[in-house]
C-alpha cells in the first residue's frame, strides 16, 4: 500500500501542489471557465488567452486536494503553446490514461504522466480529471461562440 | 460493566484487515457496523418466514407481520414514545423529514409563515424545507452558529415569532458533535405555537433519547447509524399530528377503501407506509434496538464520552491540527472534525486509509456549516460502542505518518 501511495503522490505531484506554476488570472483571456467536484469541494478556475488559434497563456486559481491542484498546475504548463486542437488531443490522451489504456506515444504528457498512479485510487480519479474537464468545457464553449 | 472486548466479538467486520492492517473503523457517523445478531436476523427471516405482511392469511405472513409490528413497539419504547401508532417506518432520516415536510407542510404552511432551522443542519434537514418553502410561499430563518460551534440560542427570542410554524433542528451535529438543548428550544418553539421537529440521526444512536422529556413533536432517525441495516428510517410524530396529516405516498397498504376516483386512508401509522415496506431490514433493526438496549444507552454514552475525551486530548497534542466544535464533553458527542495544516482532507483520508484507518473526509452534507467554518471540508473521526482507546492511538499514529508523508518533499516550501 505504501508503494501505491508513493505512486499516487509522486514527488513531482507534491512539488506542483506545494509550488504550483501558472497561478493567477488573465483579465484579457477569451476562455474563462470554472468547475468543482461537488462531493469533495475541489474548485478550479482556468483562464486561457488565445492567439491565432494557439493557447498563448494559461493561468488558474483553485483550492482542493493535492491531486486536483497539482493536475491543474501540470496541465497549465503543458497547454501553453498548443493549438486548441492539440489541447484537445492532450485531453483525450489524459482521459485514456485514467482509463488505463496505452498512452499515445506521439503525445507528450510531460509531468502529467505522473498522474498514472491515480488510476489505482478510483475515488481520486475525479480529482485529477477536474482540471482537463474544466479546460475542455471552456474550449468547447469558446469554439461554439 | 461495559465490556468492549465482548462487544467487539459480536462484529465480524472488525476482524478484517484493510491494506494488510487491522481495520480501525472511525466513520460511525456515516454508518455503523452490524453485529452478528442483526446479520443473523436477516438470514433467518429470508430462510424461515419471508412473506408479505398485513394481508396474507398463511402462517408465514402471520409470522412476518408479527415480527415487523413487534419492531414498531420496540422502536416506540426505545425513544419513550407513548404509542407505537406514532412510529412510521421509512427508508432513512432523509425520507422521514421529507415525509413530514410534505404531508404536514403542504396543508399547514402558507405565504408569510416561517420555518426556523439552524446553520448547522445536514442537507437532509435543509433541502426538504427549501422545497416546501418554495411550494407553499413560507420562508426560512436560521439560528446562527457561534465560533465555538454552538447554536446562538440568544437569537431565539428574535427569531421565534407568531409567524414561526415549525422549528426543525438537529439534536447532534454530524460535523461538530455539538449536542443542542432540544428541550429548551422545544419549549421556546411551543411558546409561539410552533411545532418542534428534531433530526435525531446522530443522537438516537448515541444518547438515551426520550421524546416526552424533549417534548418534541417530531423525531427522525435511521437504523443504519445504530447497528441496524440500511434502508430503514423512523419518523416519530405525535399521534394527533399524524391523524391530521394527508398521506405522503399513495398506493397499496395505506388505503382503507379505494374507488376509481377517490380513496380513504388506512389508520395511522399505516397511512404513511405505502407499498410493501422493507420487512427484512425492519425486523433486523429490531435486533439492533435489542442489542443497544442490552448494552444500555447510558453505558454506551459513558463509553463514548471517555473515547471522545481521549480523542480530543490526543488530537490537540499533535502540531498542525485544527479542531472544530465544542471541547466541553457534556455539550458534545463523538463526531470529531479536524484538519491538518496545509493538507486537504481527501489527501489525509487517503493516507489514513492506507494505514487501515477509516474516517470521513468531505463536507459531510453540511455545506452551509462548512462555509461558516470557512473550510471546504474536514476530516471527521466518529466513535461508537465498539471503539477503543487503542484504536484512537492508531489514528494518531496514522495522522503523524500522514504529516511525515507529505513533508517528505524536502525542497518544497509549504
Amino acid at each position: 500500500m505504501v508503494e501505491q501511495l508513493d505512486e499516487l503522490y509522486r514527488e513531482v505531484i507534491l512539488d506542483h501542489f506545494k509550488n504550483p506554476t501558472h497561478t493567477g488570472e488573465l483579465p484579457e483571456a477569451q476562455v474563462k471557465v470554472d468547475g468543482a467536484n461537488p462531493l469533495c469541494g475541489d474548485e478550479l478556475t482556468f483562464h486561457l488567452k488565445l492567439d491565432a488559434g494557439r493557447i498563448a497563456q494559461v493561468r488558474f486559481k483553485g483550492k482542493g486536494c493535492a491531486i486536483s491542484q497539482a493536475a491543474a498546475s501540470m496541465l497549465a504548463t503543458q497547454l501553453e503553446g498548443k493549438t486548441t486542437a492539440e489541447a484537445q488531443h492532450l485531453i483525450d490522451a489524459l482521459k485514456r490514461l485514467m482509463q488505463g489504456q496505452e498512452p499515445n506515444p506521439s503525445i507528450d504528457l510531460g509531468d502529467l504522466e505522473a498522474l498514472a498512479g491515480v488510476r489505482k485510487f478510483p475515488v481520486r480519479v475525479k480529482c485529477a480529471a477536474l482540471s482537463w474537464n474544466v479546460v475542455e468545457q471552456g474550449l468547447k464553449a469558446n469554439a461554439g461562440d | 460493566m461495559f465490556d468492549v472486548k465482548r462487544i467487539r466479538a459480536d462484529f465480524p467486520i472488525l476482524n478484517r484487515k484493510v491494506h494488510d492492517k487491522p481495520l480501525v473503523y472511525l466513520d460511525n457517523a456515516a454508518t455503523t457496523q452490524k453485529p452478528r445478531q442483526v446479520i443473523d436476523a436477516l438470514v433467518n427471516y429470508y430462510s424461515r418466514y419471508n412473506a408479505n405482511i398485513h394481508r396474507g392469511i398463511h402462517a408465514l405472513a402471520e409470522e412476518a407481520t408479527m415480527a415487523y409490528e413487534h419492531v414498531r413497539e420496540e422502536t416506540a419504547q426505545f425513544i419513550h414514545a407513548p404509542s407505537s401508532r406514532s412510529i412510521v417506518f421509512t427508508r432513512n432520516t432523509t425520507e422521514s423529514i421529507n415525509l413530514f415536510a410534505n404531508a404536514w407542510g403542504r396543508s399547514n404552511l402558507k405565504p408569510g409563515d416561517q420555518i426556523l432551522l439552524s446553520e448547522m443542519e445536514h442537507h437532509s434537514n435543509l433541502v426538504p424545507w427549501q422545497l416546501i418553502a418554495k411550494a407553499t410561499g413560507a420562508t426560512l430563518a436560521f439560528v446562527p452558529v457561534t465560533d465555538e460551534g454552538r447554536l446562538e440560542l440568544g437569537a431565539l427570542d428574535r427569531l421565534l415569532t407568531p409567524r414561526t410554524k415549525l422549528v426543525a433542528i438537529t439534536h447532534m451535529s454530524n460535523v461538530l458533535g455539538t449536542i443542542n438543548p432540544i428541550a429548551d428550544i422545544a419549549q421556546a418553539a411551543h411558546r409561539v405555537g410552533a411545532l418542534m421537529l428534531v433530526d435525531g440521526a446522530q443522537s438516537v444512536p448515541h444518547l438515551p433519547v426520550d421524546v416526552q422529556r424533549l417534548d418534541c413533536d417530531v423525531l427522525a432517525f435511521s437504523s443504519h447509524k445504530m447497528l441496524g441495516p440500511t434502508g430503514v428510517g423512523v419518523l416519530y410524530a405525535r399521534e394527533e399530528l399524524l391523524e391530521s396529516m394527508d398521506p405522503f405516498l399513495g398506493g397499496g397498504e395505506m388505503i382503507s377503501d379505494v374507488q376509481l376516483t377517490a380513496s380513504t386512508w388506512n389508520e395511522i401509522p399505516w397511512k404513511f407506509e405505502a407499498g410493501t415496506p422493507n420487512i427484512a431490514d425492519v425486523i433486523a433493526f429490531g435486533e439492533a434496538l435489542a442489542y443497544l438496549h442490552r448494552a444500555g444507552m447510558s453505558a454506551i454514552n459513558a463509553h463514548e464520552r471517555e473515547l471522545t475525551g481521549y480523542l480530543l486530548k490526543r488530537l490537540s497534542e499533535v502540531d498542525g491540527v485544527t479542531l472544530y466544535g465544542p471541547r466541553q464533553l457534556s455539550e458534545r458527542g463523538g463526531a470529531v472534525s479536524f484538519n491538518l495544516n496545509g493538507l486537504h482532507p481527501h489527501d489525509v483520508g487517503t493516507v489514513l486509509d492506507a494505514e487501515g484507518v477509516a474516517v470521513r473526509a468531505g463536507h459531510h452534507c453540511a455545506k452551509p456549516l462548512m462555509r461558516h467554518l470557512e473550510v471546504a471540508a474536514t476530516v471527521r473521526a466518529s466513535v461508537y460502542l465498539y471503539n477503543t482507546t487503542e484504536e484512537i492511538d492508531r489514528l494518531i499514529e496514522a495522522i503523524r505518518a500522514t504529516q511525515a508523508f507529505f513533508a517528505r518533499s524536502a525542497h518544497a516550501k509549504v
